[in-house]
């Protein structure tokens, strides 16, 4: 009787838990995610009429941060078992953003409303991919070019310098997306990023400049005349700017920063291994020098374009 | 001293012998960059030769009140602001150039060309010849910028200033990204071959 009774109880009490997973299990669809680069894929628990499932009136997709823009669905593909749905769009799909479908019966009102996002660590990915090749900043936009081709005639030189490039260019991001975040934009002082920002990087230059002269001053020598010019470098503002410009939360920005400073050190290596052997090959006299490593810099870029279109996740 | 050179020794050198682009291979980032076409170039080499020219004299003005072991980040700033104001200036004015520029407006704050001639010049020389050594720097990538812009135009879209002039199918690849290094690359052999030439050409005499 006790134990009867106690089943019941708890029968109750089970069903209570479950029932948010079985109200859900009995919703229409499964599944869904982007697909091409305009498509958005639905999977139905169980097959669809496909005659009501095809009609594009149906289905009502936004951008969740602005619901008054609604995207047109172009054309509605079902497959042949009549469970998954693809809905085409016109324009291609702004995948970092999430996008919020919602299923329509004929009399307007809504059966089901979905959201679609790409995971956010895959977001995150990308940009780190993005910063280290697709838009890597020395090949693909032009950054930096005097530290560049100033300290790629060694490796030993250019593996330090794409090191502390790195660490300067993660350390002033950071700070720079605090000072951005938390006094410019409240406020009301954008007009003053650059100067925040350039003062914010020659800060942290300073500092790894005066820690690099007591750790290692073999390295610290070999800089020689460019150290001064790495206080104003192109590679380490642009970071803070295109956070600025972006709108970044920290971990975007830190993954900029990364990629950015790891895409530099690549940059640097690559071009120094070349460089090592191109004093031993026999150059025409008016190119040598800087000539032939613009060339040879023309070469990667060229080779970099190869990574445009690169989507991992 | 900058006692006995004139003003126009002072513009020559800038645009000739230590012409920043060619010569000094400095600031060479825009020089890829955003060389694509004749007007790009001169926006951006207005946009520089207003902030050399700006920070030059103000460095110059007051050179005396400034510390030595706080110059470089005193020119940083001064560099700072008057890019913040050609910044401002474009982007109310010239919106369109301005988007065509994007960030390499903002980035002008970093142009080593710039703080070198601060540090070797104007925080030694009076305002005057400041200026006009700022003056000749700043039409010196303002030349530089263009000659490169007008070779890309010519060659990728056959065209000098939006007019068509070719007439054929022009070499998409000067467009391209890659290409600014190119151009650069190989218009440095040439001011090398020209010198190398001249420099021959004399010793026979």
């Amino acid at each position: 009787m006790m134990i009867r009774r106690h089943f019941t109880y708890w029968t109750a009490v089970l069903l209570f838990i479950l029932a948010p997973v079985l109200l859900q299990a009995a919703e229409l669809a499964s599944g869904q995610k982007f697909g091409a680069e305009n498509e958005i894929i639905l999977t139905y628990h169980a097959p669809v009429d496909k005659t009501t499932m095809q009609d594009g009136g149906m289905y009502t997709v936004f951008e969740e941060s602005d619901p008054d823009i609604r995207l047109e669905v172009q054309k509605v593909g079902i497959s042949g078992d009549g469970r998954s749905v693809s809905l085409l769009f016109a324009e291609p799909l702004n995948t970092a953003k999430t996008h919020v479908v919602s299923i329509r019966d004929a009399g307007g009102a809504e059966i089901e409303s979905l959201k679609v996002a790409k995971s956010y660590i895959g977001y995150l990915l990308s940009i780190l991919i993005s910063a280290l090749l697709v838009n890597n900043f020395v090949f693909t936009k032009y950054l930096g070019l005097c530290v560049f081709f100033g300290t790629s005639k060694r490796k030993t030189t250019a593996k330090g310098m794409g090191v502390v490039f790195t660490i300067v260019m993660v350390a002033s991001a950071l700070m720079s997306w605090f000072f951005y975040q938390f006094i410019l934009i409240p406020y009301g002082l954008n007009f003053l990023q650059i100067v925040v920002f350039i003062g914010l990087v020659s800060l942290t230059v300073q500092a790894v400049d005066t820690i690099l002269r007591k750790v290692n001053p073999i390295l610290f020598n070999s800089f020689g005349v460019y150290l001064v010019l790495v206080i104003a470098n192109c590679v380490i503002i642009a970071v803070p700017l295109i956070m600025a410009n972006n709108n970044y939360s920290v971990f975007e920005t830190f993954m900029l920063a990364f990629g950015a400073g790891g895409g530099f050190l690549l940059a640097l290596y690559l071009m120094s291994s070349v460089r090592e052997r191109l004093e031993l090959a026999n150059i025409p006299t008016t190119f040598k020098g800087l000539p032939i490593a613009f060339i040879v810099a023309g070469q990667f870029a060229m080779a970099f374009l190869g990574f445009s279109g690169l989507q991992l996740f | 001293m900058a006692n006995d050179k004139s003003s126009m020794q002072l513009i020559a050198r800038g645009i000739l012998s230590e012409n920043p682009i060619f010569k000094l291979a400095l600031s060479m980032c825009p020089a890829v960059g955003i060389s694509t076409t004749v007007i790009n170039g001169v926006m951006l080499g207005i946009a520089v030769l207003f902030v050399q020219v700006f920070s030059s004299v103000t460095i110059s003005l007051f050179k005396n009140k400034i510390h030595p072991r706080i110059r470089i980040p005193t020119y940083t700033l001064t560099i700072a602001t008057w890019v913040t104001v050609i910044d401002l200036a474009l982007a109310a004015y010239l919106p369109e150039a301005y988007a065509k520029m994007g960030i390499f407006v903002k980035l002008i704050v970093a142009f080593a060309i710039i703080t070198m001639r601060l540090e070797m010049f104007a925080c030694k020389e009076s305002a005057q010849d400041s200026f006009w050594d700022g003056l000749g720097m700043g039409l010196g990538f303002l030349v530089g910028m263009v000659v490169i812009g007008l070779v890309r135009e010519l060659l990728g879209s056959g065209a000098i200033l939006g007019y068509d002039v070719l007439g054929f199918k022009p070499l998409l690849f000067f467009i391209l990204p890659s290409a600014g290094f190119f151009v650069v690359g190989l218009m440095m052999a040439f001011f090398n071959w020209i010198e190398l030439a001249y420099k021959q050409a004399k010793g026979k005499k």
